[in-house]
């Protein structure tokens, strides 16, 4: 029984998803063998073949898989399924994009955003954004897997030393192509992998206000940033600052909500928080429900207040 | 060009679902259903597709218990042509949904196959890239825009991160993201519209479909509660609790 995580890198260097991922593919009970697809991914495999626990590092080398394409890269991951019990991967946009397509073409079923692995064939996970949790097990030989980060601790990122191993690249379908990307530079720590988030709601009251506002507190606290998505639907927060059932799904230390009155929808994505801390001028918001601490005031004197008082 | 849209029946976004007793499932006797948000955002940019001249047919699809005609109903009163209801009482897993979307695919053969992202219900994210997969066709997962020119189609997908563009040839499934457009209200006269619209009921053995379930659910259990803390009086407080309290800062 060996497990194989389908590496999330950047082809210089590894993706922190990647890491809670490995800890998830070893509580299966097997082997963890790490797949880097990618395109001048050298760097990347030999960050990977560094992970603590993992046993041996695939590097499959195609200019197709320089962006990732579900694609070319389900097909690599198809070729290579045979050896193992177990196909991991994180439930980021990447891992979710991916790991269905494997399945299909494997005609296995897939569970999705595992949150406990009990056994090496039953799985718990979230439905009905986290309002319960289902015990599941696959009835395939190979399971497919996304993990949810939040749920497993990453694994060392140094200390292991393995062999790379370059295998054979499948060919590309041929049936996509990247155009292009947008992706905003910033300083801060990646939202999913951040120990404090500085979030807001529509209370912000816009996209000014929402940057004027919480900009200072998270850099005092070198948090990352997240929203509402009644947030980012009014325009003031860009899209994957989502956090939710339909966004991103968090784990902070802290999480602090400024504005945000806690649909279940929100709360499924911060509600796994060591700590959260929500100021709102509405007594009677739902977020108050999960909050350790409450601070019942209007967020635009309480916010500056509060990055004064943290000096 | 064809568009297939399958549209799913769940529970309305609204509703907070109820745990079992028994912890066979959550309580879905007597609460209000609705269509999946994310397939009413892809009916609408079929809809849209079609207002722009390129889109010609509209089929709705979907797959499950007879009700899911109410489904249909609405996804035709949102400006589907007509409809397909793939009936059964089994309890259908994505690869299932997958491979009948398939054998429609095969039969109907559209340009594009516009899904919703995931079922707010089970969460999955899988079917339509499980189509694309069995289909052999290129998959766009969660758009943000959408463009059809020169037998290709570009899709700008919302990414870690940011969003990235692809181009994919056609055929081609595609799933919503929210912020993709936002869904037109339904009229009166469109509803009564919609019930003169075709809509055939067909079953998965009509489409030499295996519908058995390959992941079998062994409990439904409540999630830990995360219990309400203090309210703090001032910002002072605040600050207080966190550094000798909870030792976050």
């Amino acid at each position: 029984m060996t497990a194989l995580v389908i590496a999330e890198h950047d082809n210089t260097s590894i993706r922190g998803a990647t890491l809670n991922t490995v800890t998830a593919a070893a509580a299966c009970g097997g082997e963890v063998h790490v797949l880097v697809a990618g395109h001048n991914a050298g760097a990347a495999a030999q960050a990977a073949a560094q992970i603590a626990g993992v046993a041996k590092v695939l590097h499959a080398e195609a200019a197709g898989f320089e962006h990732g394409l579900a694609e070319p890269v389900a097909a690599q991951v198809v070729a290579l399924a045979g050896s193992y019990s177990h196909l991991v991967f994180p439930a980021t946009a990447s891992g979710k994009n991916i790991a269905p397509r494997v399945a299909a073409l494997l005609d296995v079923a897939q569970v999705s955003d595992v949150t406990k692995v009990l056994a090496p064939d039953t799985f718990e996970r979230p439905i009905y954004a986290g309002g319960a949790i289902a015990t599941v097990q696959s009835l395939d030989a190979t399971k497919v897997l996304t993990v949810r980060t939040t749920g497993f601790d990453p694994a060392a990122a140094s200390g292991g030393s393995v062999a790379v191993e370059s295998v054979t690249t499948a060919a590309d379908p041929g049936l996509s192509s990247f155009a292009g990307s947008e992706i905003a530079k910033n300083d801060r720590p990646e939202l999913t992998a951040a120990k404090v988030i500085v979030s807001g709601g529509r209370a912000m009251g816009s996209s000014e206000k929402f940057n004027g506002v919480l900009t200072p507190l998270a850099d005092r606290l070198g948090a990352a940033l997240g929203a509402s998505r009644a947030a980012v639907d009014a325009g003031y927060a860009p899209n994957d600052w989502q956090v939710g059932q339909t966004g991103k799904i968090v784990a902070p230390q802290l999480y602090i909500a400024a504005g945000i009155s806690g649909a279940i929808q929100h709360l499924a994505g911060m509600k796994d928080s060591k700590v959260i801390v929500a100021i709102n001028k509405d007594p009677e918001a739902p977020i108050f429900s999960v909050a350790d601490y409450g601070l019942e005031a209007d967020l635009f004197s309480a916010i500056p207040e509060l990055v004064q008082a943290l000096g | 060009m064809k568009v297939l849209v399958p549209v799913k029946r769940v529970v309305d976004y609204n509703v907070k679902v109820r745990v079992k007793s028994d912890g066979t499932g959550v309580d879905i006797a007597n609460v209000k259903m609705s269509m999946n948000p994310f397939d009413e955002i892809a009916v609408e940019e079929a809809v849209r597709l079609k207002e722009k001249g390129v889109a010609t047919e509209i089929i709705a699809v979907s797959c499950g218990v007879t009700q899911c005609q109410e489904t249909l109903r609405t996804a035709m009163a949102i400006g589907a042509d007509r409809a397909i209801l793939v009936e059964t009482d089994v309890d259908l897993q994505p690869l299932a949904v997958a491979k009948i979307l398939r054998a429609l695919v095969d039969k109907e053969k559209p340009g594009l196959v516009i899904l919703g992202k995931q079922a707010i219900d089970d969460d999955c994210n899988q079917t339509g890239q499980m189509l694309a997969a069995l289909a052999g066709l290129p998959q766009g997962t969660f758009a943000s825009k959408v463009e059809v020119a020169d037998g290709k189609v570009l899709v700008t997908r919302e990414v870690d991160g940011g969003s990235e563009t692809l181009r994919l040839t056609l055929p081609a499934v595609l799933t919503t993201d929210l912020r993709l457009n936002e869904p037109r209200y339904v009229t009166l006269p469109n509803i009564m519209k919609a019930k003169k619209k075709p809509l055939e009921v067909l079953k998965p053995a009509d489409l030499g479909v295996d519908v058995a379930p390959r992941i079998k659910t062994l409990k439904v259990g409540e999630p830990p509660k995360r219990s309400a803390g203090i309210k703090v009086p001032d910002v002072a407080t605040l600050v207080a609790k966190l550094k000798n309290e909870a030792k976050v800062i």
